[in-house]
């Protein structure tokens, strides 16, 4: 009995030696014995996978657009994205237009405050000041202050046209940002710069009261 | 005379051996089921995983450090069954202006250029017979802490919960307790108390729990 005793708590202390604790680092992909694997990982594409099943010849599961194109399920109500109108370019025959076409409301703002401070806010910061992370961090002194003069000037259509396509060392938020998202950053950016403009007439009484 | 040769052929020790034996079978069966219970399930299989990726990208930099939200890059996460992975422009969009020549990402700038993809390798990965999707759950309040952890704290994305069948209907049976606003999503550190039983009301929350749910 001292002898099976000894060797049971010396397999045991071996086993968890080899196999560990539940939760310790591994560098090994999770394989348990598979009986029909095709199950488990089955001939069809995936998204972002290499795949040897129908693929094509470099092993992706799909194609980039080819230069030019746009897909239509990406676009404002869904199937416009290709049409040259003003919603969609931020233009119109005149140049880019003056005032945001897409009607300001509470939503609209709500909506463009959270995609601000997911997309814009890491470089502008949260006041747009240009005091986000990456700045604070590194000191990427390039980036703009969007509470400047110059942009608070500018027309909607071209902080549009600035969100789409970049300005020089900025790059365009097109692939990440959908046309009506861009439209609400455009309200909120608006709104940054107001909060920085008003005069104290433009606050109401009661809150103004509050902030005393 | 008879005695002895009874003795012969079972010596003393023999009284006790159906007890040992009885004892030793006791033990090697628990010792096994043990360790099938501890071992042969994805909380030992899968959790820790932590494959070497081709970019020592960091998530405790750019989530806790920078303060990018998750969907900055995970852009797909709210609209699709599908969280994506960033592509290398998106890495560019910052890496452009900062550590621009920097070797460790020599891979971004070469894939950049190139179109080649990066060499990612997935950490998380649900069967092909199991339905999944990002969307219904992030935008039923539901944060990515609850089925990633903390990822905003990783240096490397480990895996960090079993995405068993069982773990996925522990939540569906009682998502009051996991269930959070909707604005809260991305923020894992988040710890506030919360009314999950007036969210699961208010908006409805009826997480299925029949096979067809997710194997469809
Ligand atoms: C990766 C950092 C980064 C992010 C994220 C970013 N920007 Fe910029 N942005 C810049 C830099 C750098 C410039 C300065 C470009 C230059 O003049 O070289 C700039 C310039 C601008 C300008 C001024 C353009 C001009 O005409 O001079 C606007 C407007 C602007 N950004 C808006 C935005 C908005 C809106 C977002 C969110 C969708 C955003 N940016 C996200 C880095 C960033
Ligand atoms: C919003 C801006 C931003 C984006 C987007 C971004 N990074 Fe970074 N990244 C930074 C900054 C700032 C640093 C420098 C941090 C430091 O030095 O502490 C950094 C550092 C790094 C480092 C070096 C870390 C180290 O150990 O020094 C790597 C590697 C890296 N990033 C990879 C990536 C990859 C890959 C992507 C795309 C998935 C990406 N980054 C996207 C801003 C960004
Ligand atoms: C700067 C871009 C960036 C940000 C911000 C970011 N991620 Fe990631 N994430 C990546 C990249 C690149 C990978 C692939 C490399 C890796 O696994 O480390 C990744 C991988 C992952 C994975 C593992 C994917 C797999 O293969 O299973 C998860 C889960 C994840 N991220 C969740 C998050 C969460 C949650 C947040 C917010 C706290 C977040 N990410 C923020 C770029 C980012
Ligand atoms: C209800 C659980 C759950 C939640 C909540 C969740 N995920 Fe996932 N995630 C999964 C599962 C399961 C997978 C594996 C899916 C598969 O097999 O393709 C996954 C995969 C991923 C991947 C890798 C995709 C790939 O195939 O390379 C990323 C990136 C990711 N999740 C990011 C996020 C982010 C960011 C959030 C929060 C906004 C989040 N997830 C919330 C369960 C979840
Ligand atoms: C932390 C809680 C939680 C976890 C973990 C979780 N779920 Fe869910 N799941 C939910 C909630 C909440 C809903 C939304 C139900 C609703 O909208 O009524 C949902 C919905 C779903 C739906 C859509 C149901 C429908 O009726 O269309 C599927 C499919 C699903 N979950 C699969 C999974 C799988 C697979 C896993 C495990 C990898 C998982 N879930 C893990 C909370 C969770
Ligand atoms: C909330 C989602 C969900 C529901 C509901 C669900 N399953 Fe599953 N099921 C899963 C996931 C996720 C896996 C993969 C587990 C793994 O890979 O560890 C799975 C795996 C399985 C497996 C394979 C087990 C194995 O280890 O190979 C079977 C069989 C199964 N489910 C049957 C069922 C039946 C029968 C029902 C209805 C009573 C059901 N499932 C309901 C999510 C679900």
């Amino acid at each position: 009995m001292r002898y099976f005793l000894t060797l049971f708590i010396l397999a045991v202390v071996g086993a968890v030696t080899v196999l560990g604790f539940r939760g310790d680092k591994s560098r090994k992909p999770p394989r348990m014995a598979e009986i029909f694997p095709d199950l488990n990982i089955q001939p069809k594409l995936r998204p972002q996978t290499v795949t040897k099943f129908g693929g094509f010849a470099d092993g992706a599961s799909s194609r980039p657009f080819p230069s030019g194109t746009i897909a239509q399920s990406i676009g404002f109500n869904n199937n416009t994205a290709w049409e040259e109108t003003p919603l969609n370019t931020g233009r119109d025959a005149k140049g880019f237009v003056e005032v945001n076409p897409v009607p300001v409301t509470a939503d609209l703002l709500k909506r463009g405050q959270e995609r601000f401070n997911i997309y814009c806010q890491p470089c502008h910061g949260a006041q747009g000041d240009a005091a986000g992370g990456i700045v604070k961090k590194l000191g990427a002194s390039t980036v703009a202050n969007l509470q400047d003069q110059r942009i608070v000037r500018m027309n909607d259509g071209e902080l549009f046209n600035t969100i789409s396509n970049g300005k020089s060392t900025m790059m365009g938020y097109a692939g990440q940002v959908p046309v009506s998202d861009r439209w609400a950053i455009v309200a909120y950016v608006r709104a940054l710069q107001l909060s920085r403009l008003g005069f104290k007439d433009d606050v109401p009484a009661p809150v103004l009261e509050k902030l005393k | 005379m008879q005695n002895r040769a009874m003795s012969f052929i079972f010596p003393k020790w023999t009284n006790t051996l159906p007890l040992k034996v009885a004892v030793g079978a006791v033990l090697v069966a628990n010792a096994a089921g043990a360790g099938v219970w501890y071992y042969l399930t994805p909380k030992y299989t899968r959790v820790g995983y932590t494959p070497k990726q081709p970019i020592a990208f960091s998530h405790a930099i750019h989530s806790d450090q920078l303060g990018i939200d998750c969907r900055y890059c995970h852009s797909a996460v709210e609209k699709s069954w599908f969280s994506n992975i960033p592509a290398s422009s998106t890495c560019m969009n910052c890496h452009s202006l900062v550590l621009k020549d920097d070797p460790k990402l020599a891979l971004v700038r070469e894939s950049y250029q190139t179109g080649k993809p990066i060499p990612w390798v997935q950490v998380h990965k649900v069967p092909d017979y199991v339905y999944f999707n990002h969307s219904v759950h992030v935008n039923r309040g539901i944060s990515c802490v609850h089925c990633h952890g903390q990822i905003n704290h990783m240096d490397e994305v480990q895996h960090a919960k079993p995405l068993s069948m069982g773990f996925c209907l522990d939540c569906h049976r009682a998502p009051e307790e996991k269930i959070r606003p909707v604005d809260l999503v991305t923020q894992l550190d988040w710890q506030g108390a919360v009314n999950g039983k007036q969210l699961v009301h208010d908006w409805n929350v009826k997480p299925g729990q029949s096979c067809s749910t997710c194997h469809r």
